[in-house]
């Protein structure tokens, strides 16, 4: 197949209940096979919210979901029962932020891998124990044979995790929605974690989406960056674009917070102020308050999409300018 | 799991012991005299002594509980002061009854209760949830000899269909399973699951709501469960706890059914023990209060160790 791994076209939603709050504003985004696409943002930038709506997990009552998202060929929003049961843990699924939290504590690691194995393979007990069992090989969990046995709180937390993965991967998914997975971890264990899933995508030439607020675990992991910001996307590129000529003042924000070239004693270039409440929909710039290069037309409506290149874009009034140096 | 079992087995060691000897000082300590009791009024204070004196009650009281405790090793808990029969008899006789009427009423009250309480859990905050939780609350609130008398005069006096009083025709006193007995068994058991079937609703209530809102359970269903298997994975994660909250439950309905088996005259534990307070039967309430407490005791225990069993997290302490 040779049809775009993601589609999605003007995706918008909004959690009502004693406040609406408006969490994805008209996001499009479109993956290829087997890439390997960051969502970089800080909390609340719709992130997971993102991944979950992939997944159809958004509680139906209390959501409104509006665009379209096609996951290889498939209207995701029109799945419904036993069609959704089949595209979750099947077709795309998922790691979690805080695999303690994420594993049912009184079934052993094995039953839950082998739990998901078989509602998808349709395999006997036995046959889906011994694809558990190679799973965790895979994921280089060390006498594998015995973990199969073991509850989840008998597990360090980077075990945890590689069991999540294990779980997810279990499958063969084509796309894998990683929610954050490294930050509930030690920093040693986060690059192990990060170093086995760029392993695995490579293995098994699956797309990954990968959550973070991280812009160096994003460099580390992915091809490709999508910048979000208050339920937007405010710029995507690959990596190397990103990283070396971020135009959106947010990017270039976030690329001037991050720890590396600082030398001692020098203070850290914060981007003031927090991201907006979101309670009413857009209708200008949403980083224009916090924004170092803001101009008085920035509030006065949506800015326009600058595309300097094929999948490049720019959502800034000022993108056009050119880069001047620090 | 052995090792955990003989550590628990040792622990109820003291805890037997203790409820030994809370009994046995419990009648030293309640006010009055036992023999005044049985003794004619005008009884002199050498009959008196003399007496005493035949019931070991001349005796110190350490060397009173050697003794008792040595009896009821062979299984011997003395004389019933009242009728002069042996406690254990009457004691065995009448805990057989009420654990008769626990457990049926157990088997009503649990299915329902877990039932209702999943329920409600699932379909929190909608008119079922609130249905559930007002109709466990009356349940809880009723007070069950009222309920008791109330059902008698709806079903025994006016319908007719269910016998009122006793555990089975006639008065007969032991148990035989046919319908004869059994019809005898419904109004009470009935009357005495409504509270236990209330608080097991909320119990199950509260751990299926608090559970269905943990992250596994959106885990679950990313990894393509259907509700079902959530539904399953839900029970097993409460099953522990609810498991320890019926356990005290069935606890209650053996020792604490005294008002609905004097509204019943059911000649359980709990009528045996009016009845020897009422008495002052000394001997029959010692034997009773200790057997009810024992069975609390080994009821505590089974829970224990069916959780352990089930719940792989509780071993470890």
């Amino acid at each position: 197949m040779t049809g775009k791994l993601v589609d999605i076209r003007n995706l918008s939603v909004r959690f009502k209940g004693k406040r609406t709050v408006h969490a994805i504003n008209d996001v499009s985004l479109s993956m290829e096979q087997g890439e390997t696409l960051a969502l970089l943002g800080e909390s609340g930038s719709g992130k997971s919210v993102t991944l979950k709506t992939l997944l159809g997990l958004l509680p139906p009552k209390r959501s409104e979901i509006d665009g379209s998202i096609h996951v290889n060929g498939v209207d995701v929003l029109s799945l419904r029962g036993k069609a959704l049961a089949k595209y979750r843990g099947g077709e795309v699924s998922m790691v979690f932020q805080e695999p303690a939290l994420a594993l049912d504590p009184v079934f052993t690691v094995g039953h839950q891998i082998a739990e998901s194995v078989r509602r998808h393979k349709g395999v006997s007990r036995d046959e889906a124990m011994s694809v558990a069992l190679d799973m965790l090989d895979r994921v280089r969990i060390p006498s594998a044979n015995r973990r199969l046995h073991n509850y989840p709180h008998e597990l360090s937390g980077g075990m945890r995790q590689r069991v999540m993965i294990a779980l997810a991967l279990a499958c063969r998914p084509r796309l894998l929605l990683a929610d954050e997975p490294t930050t509930a971890l030690d920093a040693t264990v986060q690059i192990q974690i990060l170093l086995l899933l760029r392993e695995l995508q490579k293995e098994f030439g699956m797309g990954v989406i990968f959550v973070t607020h991280d812009i160096g675990v994003a460099v580390e992991i992915s091809e490709r960056v999508a910048v979000m910001y208050a339920g937007q996307i405010f710029e995507e590129g690959t990596t190397r674009e990103i990283i070396r000529e971020g135009r959106h003042p947010y990017t270039q924000g976030l690329l001037a917070a991050n720890l590396h070239d600082v030398e001692q004693g020098q203070r850290l270039n914060a981007i003031p102020g927090a991201p907006p409440a979101l309670e009413s929909k857009p209708d200008g710039c949403s980083f224009a308050p916090r924004c170092p290069k803001a101009l008085p037309e920035c509030t006065a409506g949506l800015p326009p999409m600058l595309m300097p290149a094929p999948r490049r874009r720019v959502a800034c009034i000022r993108a056009g300018e050119p880069v001047v140096a620090e | 799991m052995l090792s955990y079992l003989i550590r628990r087995l040792i622990l109820v060691l003291p805890v037997a012991f203790g409820v030994s000897v809370i009994c046995f000082m419990l009648v030293q300590i309640a006010p009055g005299d036992p023999l005044t009791a049985i003794m004619p009024i005008d009884a002199t204070a050498e009959e008196q002594a003399a007496m005493r004196a035949a019931y070991g009650l001349d005796k110190p009281l350490a060397v009173q509980y050697a003794i008792w405790i040595g009896n009821l090793a062979q299984g011997d808990m003395g004389k019933s002061i009242a009728t002069g029969r042996p406690v254990a008899a009457e004691v065995f006789g009448a805990v057989n009854n009420s654990l008769l009427l626990a457990a049926s009423a157990a088997v009503i009250a649990f299915p329902i209760g877990v039932f209702l309480g999943f329920l409600a859990g699932y379909f929190r905050d909608t008119w079922i949830d609130r249905a559930v939780t007002a109709a466990s609350i009356t349940g809880v609130s009723l007070p069950n000899y009222w309920l008791g008398i109330v059902l008698v005069i709806i079903f025994s006096v006016n319908l007719g269909w269910l016998p009122s009083m006793g555990a089975g025709p006639g008065g007969s006193q032991a148990w035989v399973w046919n319908w004869e007995h059994m019809r005898h068994l419904i109004l009470p058991a009935v009357t005495l699951s409504v509270v236990p079937i209330g608080i097991v609703a909320r119990t199950v209530r509260a751990l299926a709501g608090d559970i269905l809102t943990q992250d596994f359970v959106q885990a679950l269903y990313a990894k393509g469960m259907t509700r079902m298997d959530v539904l399953w994975h839900v029970a097993r994660n409460a099953a522990a706890t609810a498991l320890s909250v019926m356990g005290l439950q069935l606890g209650y309905l053996l020792g604490g059914s005294i008002l609905i088996e004097t509204v019943f005259n059911w000649p359980g534990s709990g009528f045996l023990l009016s009845n020897a307070i009422f008495q002052r039967d000394l001997p029959l309430l010692q034997g009773t209060i200790l057997v009810l407490a024992l069975l609390f005791v080994a009821m505590n225990l089974i829970v224990d160790v069916a959780q352990a069993a089930i719940d792989p997290r509780i071993q470890r302490t």
